[in-house]
């Protein structure tokens, strides 16, 4: 009896939590009209999402191409196919490592300071005062988060898989001495414009979209103690990750038929 | 204030650069070759296969890059491709007599077109057409040949 009332309290409190959930968005979405009139705060919310964010997705991208060009080097020189590696680190990265690699850094680096911020400014009450003061906390505090978060990842993800290409080429070229024109060549063969790159710019927007929203919620929806930021924070990161690697499989489906 | 100008500072860079990054993956990676050769010239060959023979692929002269394959094109009057090369000025000293010919880098690798000098004292010119070809070797006719000659051989 005991089990079968708390299954159903936790239907009804996840239903609810998913309503509003939604809601949010939707007024997060009509308030998104109000930030174009104030860009200084969108500006300073992408310069913290991603102008901090900088660094690291530039080293993990160097890395990862550098592997990429590495293991695939190591792969195809056995079926004597080496001319391939640029068209494979390209179609990789622009594919599915820029877009996914960026945006589970993108929640863990950003996502996860959005949602302790904001959770922190309930728990202090702060988003309370604003309200006393005739301000929207959703105008002001949560639209220009969402918005720069939306912003920042497909820019993130480009620069994630061009310094990825460069990655591999410093290893594949200079250090393992594939020919730079069968390189570049290679890759300009067989990467598409639009079939690769536009859809991986399209995965990027998406991902930047529902992390951001994810780590926007989290923080507005948060328990206001010490304990419930910190959970927040967590759930966040967890449900970010998670959601891009299950939409990341729905829209490759969808897109790379 | 002086605070907000970094700040736009430093977002606009960041645009900038995921602009640029974009750029370099729709213009680099993706195609359109800016070419590594600042002058070049054309010249053609005509094959009767090209085989697997893709824009972009280089043209060597004993072994070394010399050119890119330009464009690839069906004669319709003869029914055989063109093939348009562009060459590295520097090389402007090809003899009339240059034999052309589609080799394959290792067994299954990328194809490209190899080039073999003649003696003539002429050099060819830009728009010029190389007339010694040797088409593709097309690996499964070549089998199909051996099985066929094999099996006659046996009767």
């Amino acid at each position: 009896m005991n089990a079968i009332q708390q299954l159903g309290a936790w239907t009804l409190g996840s239903v609810a939590r998913w309503g509003r959930a939604a809601i949010f968005l939707f007024q997060t979405l009509a308030s998104c009209a109000w930030v174009v009139r104030r860009i200084d705060l969108l500006m300073q919310q992408i310069f913290s999402v991603g102008v901090l964010t900088l660094l690291i997705i530039l080293v993990s991208g160097l890395f990862v191409g550098m592997v990429l060009g590495l293991q695939g080097y190591n792969t195809l020189v056995d079926f004597g196919a080496e001319t391939s590696l640029g068209m494979v680190v390209a179609l990789t990265l622009t594919r599915e490592l820029g877009p996914v690699l960026t945006a589970l850094l993108f929640a863990g680096r950003a996502g996860s300071a959005l949602t302790a911020e904001i959770g922190l400014m309930k728990a202090t009450e702060q988003l309370a005062a604003m309200e006393m003061m005739a301000v929207d906390p959703i105008n002001r505090v949560v639209a220009p988060r969402f918005l720069a978060g939306v912003i920042a990842m497909p820019l993130l993800a480009a620069m994630f898989a061009g310094v990825g290409v460069f990655g591999g080429y410093l290893v594949g070229v200079s250090l393992l001495g594939v020919d730079a024109g069968v390189y570049w060549s290679g890759m300009q063969e067989g990467v598409d414009l639009y079939a690769d790159i536009l859809n991986g710019v399209i995965k990027s927007v998406v991902f930047g979209f529902v992390v951001a929203w994810i780590a926007v919620f989290e923080g507005y929806d948060a328990t206001p103690t010490s304990e419930g930021v910190s959970r927040a924070t967590t759930r966040t990161v967890v449900n970010a990750s998670l959601s891009i690697l299950a939409l990341d499989f729905i829209l490759t489906s969808l897109m790379f038929k | 204030m002086k605070n907000k100008g970094i700040l736009e500072f430093w977002v606009g860079l960041f645009v900038v650069a995921g602009v640029v990054a974009l750029g370099v993956l729709a213009f680099k990676v993706a195609g359109f070759s800016g070419g590594e050769f600042t002058q070049t010239y054309k010249i053609t060959a005509r094959f009767g296969n090209v085989g697997g023979l893709s824009t972009k692929a280089p043209v060597n002269l004993a072994g070394v890059r010399i050119g890119r394959v330009t464009a690839i094109r069906i004669d319709p009057d003869h029914y055989n491709a063109v093939v348009e090369m562009s060459i590295d000025s520097r090389y402007d000293n090809l003899p009339m007599d240059t034999s052309a010919s589609i080799l394959t880098q290792g067994l299954l690798g990328s194809q490209f077109v190899g080039l073999n000098p003649g003696g003539d004292e002429i050099h060819l010119e830009d728009g010029d057409e190389v007339m010694l070809t040797q088409s593709a070797v097309v690996l499964e006719q070549l089998i199909s040949q051996m099985l066929f000659s094999k099996a006659e051989g046996g009767e």
